[in-house]
C-alpha cells in the first residue's frame, strides 16, 4: 500500500508544480489546493499506514490494545488543514480583490511591486 | 579649512580628546623608549593572552628590534601630530571628532606592529583600515574627500581580506600562528604554498604601501586635513604594507620570486611617483607623491637580501618619518597663514615666518639628502646597496640617481621655492603660526639634524635592533656620516647637480609632463572607476537575473531546487531504496488512489472552472476517505469538513474571475519546460518517500503518547489529547492564524483604501 501512495503522492505533487507554473493565478491556487492535500498525505505516509487501527484507549484499559495507528503525524495533519484552509481563505480573496484593482490574474502581468520599468532603468544606470 | 576656525576656542570635548590622546602617545613612547637598551642586546619582551584557544589564536604581542622602531615613531610622531592637529583645528564643530580618530587610528597602528599572532595583526591591519577611512573622509560634507576614504578603504581594504588569506595558508603550512614562531622556523620558500601566500601578503603590502598599480589611492588620500596626512604618509599607514614585508622577510624572502617582484614594483613605483611628483604644483599634492617614491625605494630595498639593503631601508624609513612629517605640517603651517598651498602664489615667506623656515629648510636638506643631515647617511646607504645588489647595479644605480635628483627638486620646490624666493601673492597677508603648531615640524625637523649629527646613536639602538629582526641574525650595523670620497659620493655630488638642474628648469619640466600624463590611456585612478562600475554592472545584471519580479520564474527556481539538490543526491549517492516487505493494497483502495490522481490532473487539461472545481473536491473528498481507511478518523472528518467549505468558497469566488483560457504556459517549449519540472519534482518526491518508508521508524514519541493519554491527558482518543493538551500550544498557534487569515480577508473585501483615504482626507 505505501509504494502505491507514494506513487499517488508524486502524481499529486507533479500535478501541483505544473498548476502552480501557471500564468493564471486560480491555476496556482488550485495547484496549491492539491499540494496541501500532497503534503498532509506525505505526513501520514511518513507515519506509516496500519489498515483500520484507530488511534483510540479502549474502555478499561489504561493505553491502546495492540498495534494502532501513529497518532503524532494525524495530530500534525489536523493542525496544517486547518492553517492550509485559512491560507487558501486569504489567497481567494486576495485573488478576487485583485482582480477588482488591476483587471488581471495573469501573474505576467502582476508588476506592481517589482515593475518591469525599474530594471529597465537599473540597468540604463550602471 | 582650519584657518576659517583659526579665532575660535576649542572646545573641552576636544581639548579633553586631545590630552587623552597625547597622554596615551607618550605613555607608550615612555615605555617603549625604556625596552630600547633591552631590545638592542637582543631581548624581545612578549606577552599572551590566550583569545581563541581552540583555533590557536592568542592576544600575543612581541617588542622586537623591528616592531620597537615603528611604535617609537608611531607613538612619538603621533603626539606631535596630536599637538599640531588641536591648534590647526582649533574651533573647528569635529576637532574633538578629528583627535578621537587619530588616537584610535594610532593605537591601531601600534597594535599591527606589535602583534606576534597573525590573527590579531590581521585585526589591527583592518581597524587602520577602517580608521584611515575616518579619518581621509573627515571633511565628509566635501564628495571629494568621501571618494578618496572609500577608494583607500576599498583598495587597502581588498588586501587586507588577501592578507588574511595567506597568513591562514601559511598559518596551515607552519602549524602555528604565532609570527614570531615562523620566523624562528625560517623560510618557507620549499612549501608548495609558498607562491600563494607570497603572492596575497605581497598584494597585501602592496596595496597598503600604494605600490604600483596601486598607488593611485595615496594622492587622493590627501583631501584628509593635514596633520592626517602628515601622520599617514610618515609613520603609520602606507609604512603598514613595508612593516609587513619587513615582518614577513625571513619567512617568505631570499627566493627570486621575493626578490625580482619587490624590485621591480618598488623601482618602478619609485621611479614614476618621482616623475609625477615634480609636475604638482600643490605642495602638499608634491608631498603625497614624494611619499610613494619612498614607498618604492623601501620596498625595493626590503626586496633584498644582503645587509647593507636591508640597513639602507631601515635608516631611509627613519629618515623619510621625520622629515615627511615635517614637512607636512609645514605645507599646513602655510596653508594656514596664507590661505594657498598653490607652489606659484607662494614666496618670500622666510621674512615673516622664520621659526617655519627654518623647519622646511632642515626637512628640505634632509630630504635633498644634504649633510650632515641624517638624509645624507640614509642616501649614502641607498646607493651603497644599490650597488651591492649583484645583478644589475647600473641600471639600479642610474634609476636611484634619477629619482633621488627628481626628490632633490621636489625638496626645493616644496621647501625651499615658496621661502626664499621670489613675492608672495598669497589670498592672506603671511603670519607666523602659533607655538604649537611650530613645535611639531621643528622639532621633526631638527631630529633629522642631530640624528646625522651623531649617527652612532641611531645606528647602534634602533637600525641595528631592527635590521637584526628583518634578517633574522645579528649584524653590526655603524652609521657614520663621513665614508670617505667613494663611489657613493660621487653618485650624491651627481644628484645634487642633476637634482639642481631639474629644479632650474622644473616650470618647463612641469608643463610637459602635465601634458604626457594626461595623454596616458589608462590610470590606476581610471581602473578604480571602471573595475567599480562593472561591479555596479554585474550587481544589476545578476539582480535582473536573480530578482526579475516575475512569480513564475521565482517558482520555478524553487521547485528546480527539490529534483536538483535533494533528486541529485539521492540518485547520487545510493539513497534510492524500496520498502523492504511493502503491505498489500487493498482492492477498495485502488479507485479511491485512481480517483485522486485523475482529480490532481484534470484541472491541467479542463479550461471549465465547474469541471476543476468537481475535481478538487474529488481529490479532498478522496484524501479523506483514505484517512478513513488507515485509521485517522478525525482526520478523516476535518478534511471532509474544510474540503466541503473550501469547494463553497473556491466556487463563489470564482464566479467574480474571468474565465481560463487555453494558454496559461507560455508558447509549447514553456508548456514541456514546466512539465518536465513537474514531472521531476513529483518523482524526486516518490523517490524520497519511498526511501524514508524503507528506513526504520522511531515509534517512541507515538509510544509515549498512546501510553500517556488516558493516565496524564485523560483522554482516550489519542490524536485529540495530543492536539489539545500535548502540542496545545501549536494547536493554539493554528488559531491564531486563522484568526489572522481571517482578519486580513475581510478587511480586503471592505476596505477600499483609494476611497477611504479621500475621504479621510476632506
Amino acid at each position: 500500500m505505501e509504494v502505491l501512495l507514494a506513487i499517488l503522492i508524486g502524481v499529486m505533487f507533479g500535478a501541483s508544480v505544473y498548476l502552480m507554473l501557471s500564468r493564471n493565478w486560480v491555476r496556482y491556487l488550485f495547484g496549491f489546493i492539491v499540494i496541501s492535500n500532497a503534503v498532509n498525505l506525505l505526513l501520514f505516509a511518513v507515519g506509516r499506514v496500519e489498515l483500520g487501527r484507530p488511534a483510540l484507549v479502549p474502555p478499561g484499559l489504561a493505553a491502546p490494545d495492540g498495534p494502532v495507528a501513529n497518532s503524532l503525524p494525524q495530530a500534525l495533519i489536523l493542525t496544517a488543514i486547518v492553517i492550509g484552509f485559512g491560507l487558501l481563505a486569504f489567497a481567494l480573496v486576495l485573488a478576487s480583490r485583485a482582480w477588482a484593482e488591476l483587471g488581471t490574474v495573469d501573474v505576467d502581468a502582476m508588476r506592481v511591486a517589482e515593475p518591469r520599468e525599474d530594471a529597465a532603468r537599473e540597468g540604463r544606470d550602471a | 579649512m582650519a584657518a576659517d576656525h583659526a579665532g575660535a576656542a576649542s572646545s573641552p570635548g576636544a581639548r579633553a580628546l586631545t590630552a587623552i590622546g597625547i597622554a596615551i602617545a607618550l605613555g607608550f613612547a615612555g615605555a617603549l623608549a625604556s625596552l630600547v637598551p633591552a631590545v638592542a642586546g637582543g631581548a624581545a619582551p612578549s606577552v599572551a593572552v590566550p583569545w581563541l584557544p581552540a583555533l590557536g589564536v592568542a592576544l600575543a604581542f612581541r617588542v622586537d628590534g623591528l616592531s620597537l622602531l615603528f611604535a617609537l615613531l608611531i607613538s612619538g610622531i603621533g603626539a606631535l601630530v596630536l599637538l599640531y592637529a588641536h591648534r590647526y583645528l582649533r574651533g573647528h564643530p569635529h576637532a574633538a571628532r578629528l583627535q578621537l580618530f587619530l588616537t584610535l587610528f594610532m593605537l591601531s597602528m601600534l597594535g599591527l606592529v606589535l602583534a606576534d599572532d597573525a590573527v590579531v595583526l590581521f585585526v589591527f591591519w583592518e581597524l587602520t583600515t577602517v580608521t584611515s577611512y575616518l579619518l581621509i573622509g573627515f571633511d565628509s560634507e566635501s564628495a571629494k574627500s568621501r571618494r578618496a576614504a572609500l577608494q583607500a578603504m576599498l583598495v587597502t581594504g581588498s588586501g587586507g581580506l588577501a592578507l588574511l588569506v595567506g597568513l591562514l595558508i601559511l598559518g596551515g603550512v607552519t602549524g602555528t600562528l604565532r609570527i614570531s614562531e615562523w620566523i624562528a622556523a625560517g623560510s618557507v620558500a620549499g612549501q608548495v604554498a609558498y607562491t600563494a601566500v607570497f603572492a596575497l601578503v605581497v598584494l597585501a603590502a602592496f596595496t597598503k604601501s600604494a605600490q604600483f598599480p596601486f598607488h593611485f589611492w595615496l594622492p587622493g588620500a590627501m583631501a584628509a586635513p593635514t596633520p592626517v596626512s602628515a601622520y599617514l604618509h610618515s609613520a603609520t599607514m602606507v609604512k603598514a604594507g613595508v612593516y609587513l614585508l619587513m615582518r614577513m622577510h625571513p619567512v617568505l624572502g631570499g627566493t627570486e620570486l621575493w626578490f625580482w617582484t619587490l624590485t621591480v614594483a618598488g623601482s618602478a613605483t619609485a621611479l614614476w611617483a618621482s616623475i609625477v611628483a615634480l609636475r604638482q604644483t600643490d605642495l602638499k599634492l608634491a608631498l603625497a607623491y614624494s611619499t610613494v617614491t619612498a614607498l618604492g625605494f623601501l620596498v625595493l630595498f626590503v626586496g633584498a637580501e644582503i645587509g647593507i639593503a636591508i640597513t639602507a631601508a631601515v635608516t631611509f624609513l627613519i629618515v623619510h618619518a621625520f622629515y615627511k612629517s615635517a614637512l607636512f605640517l609645514v605645507v599646513g603651517i602655510v596653508d594656514h597663514a596664507t590661505g594657498t598651498r598653490e607652489a606659484q602664489r607662494l614666496g618670500g615667506l622666510a621674512r615673516t615666518m622664520p621659526t617655519t623656515a627654518a623647519a622646511a629648510g632642515l626637512a628640505a636638506l634632509s630630504m635633498a639628502g644634504f649633510p650632515p643631515l641624517l638624509g645624507f647617511i640614509g642616501k649614502e646607504l641607498k646607493y651603497e646597496a644599490a650597488l651591492a645588489i649583484v645583478s644589475q647595479p647600473l641600471v639600479l644605480a642610474t634609476l636611484l640617481v634619477v629619482a633621488n635628483a627628481l626628490t632633490f627638486a621636489v625638496a626645493a620646490v616644496v621647501a625651499f621655492r615658496p621661502f626664499w624666493r621670489g613675492e608672495p601673492e598669497t589670498p592672506r597677508m603671511p603670519h607666523e603660526a602659533p607655538r604649537r603648531m611650530r613645535a611639531g615640524p621643528l622639532l621633526l625637523a631638527a631630529a633629522g639634524f642631530a640624528f646625522g649629527v651623531y649617527p652612532e646613536l641611531v645606528g647602534r639602538y634602533l637600525v641595528e635592533p631592527a635590521v637584526a629582526a628583518i634578517r633574522a641574525t645579528p649584524m653590526e650595523v655603524d652609521l657614520k656620516l663621513w665614508h670617505g670620497v667613494n663611489v657613493p659620493l660621487a653618485m650624491s655630488v651627481a644628484t645634487a647637480l642633476l637634482g639642481l638642474a631639474i629644479y632650474a628648469a622644473h616650470e618647463r619640466v612641469r608643463a610637459v609632463l602635465a601634458r604626457a600624463v594626461s595623454a596616458l590611456p589608462l590610470t590606476g585612478e581610471r581602473a578604480f572607476d571602471a573595475s567599480l562600475d562593472a561591479l555596479r554592472s554585474f550587481a544589476a545584471f545578476q539582480t535582473r537575473i536573480l530578482q526579475g519580479g516575475s512569480l513564475r520564474r521565482y517558482l520555478f527556481a524553487t521547485w528546480l531546487v527539490l529534483p536538483a539538490a535533494v533528486g541529485s543526491v539521492l540518485v547520487l549517492r545510493g539513497g534510492l531504496a524500496w520498502p523492504a516487505s511493502p503491505s498489500p493494497v487493498p482492492v477498495y483502495a485502488w479507485p479511491i488512489v485512481l480517483l485522486v490522481a485523475a482529480g490532481s490532473i484534470a484541472p491541467i487539461v479542463t479550461t471549465s472552472r465547474l469541471a476543476s472545481i468537481a475535481a478538487l473536491g474529488l481529490v479532498g473528498a478522496g484524501v479523506s476517505l483514505l484517512y478513513l481507511l488507515f485509521g485517522a478518523p478525525d482526520v478523516a472528518m476535518t478534511q471532509l469538513l474544510v474540503e466541503t467549505l473550501t469547494v463553497v468558497i473556491v466556487a463563489v469566488v470564482l464566479l467574480r474571475l474571468p474565465r481560463f483560457s487555453g494558454r496559461d504556459h507560455p508558447g509549447s517549449a514553456g508548456r514541456a519546460r514546466d512539465a518536465a519540472l513537474a514531472i521531476a519534482a513529483g518523482t524526486t518526491v516518490s523517490a524520497l518517500l519511498l526511501a524514508v518508508l524503507a528506513s526504520p521508524l522511531d515509534p517512541s514519541l507515538s509510544d509515549w503518547f498512546a501510553a500517556n493519554a488516558l493516565p496524564a491527558g485523560f483522554g482516550r482518543n489519542v490524536v485529540n489529547v495530543v492536539i489539545v493538551d500535548f502540542r496545545a500550544l501549536d494547536t493554539l498557534g493554528e488559531i491564531t492564524v486563522v484568526t489572522v487569515a481571517a482578519c486580513a480577508a475581510y478587511a480586503l473585501l471592505k476596505l477600499r483604501p483609494g476611497a477611504s483615504s479621500e475621504q479621510e482626507g476632506a
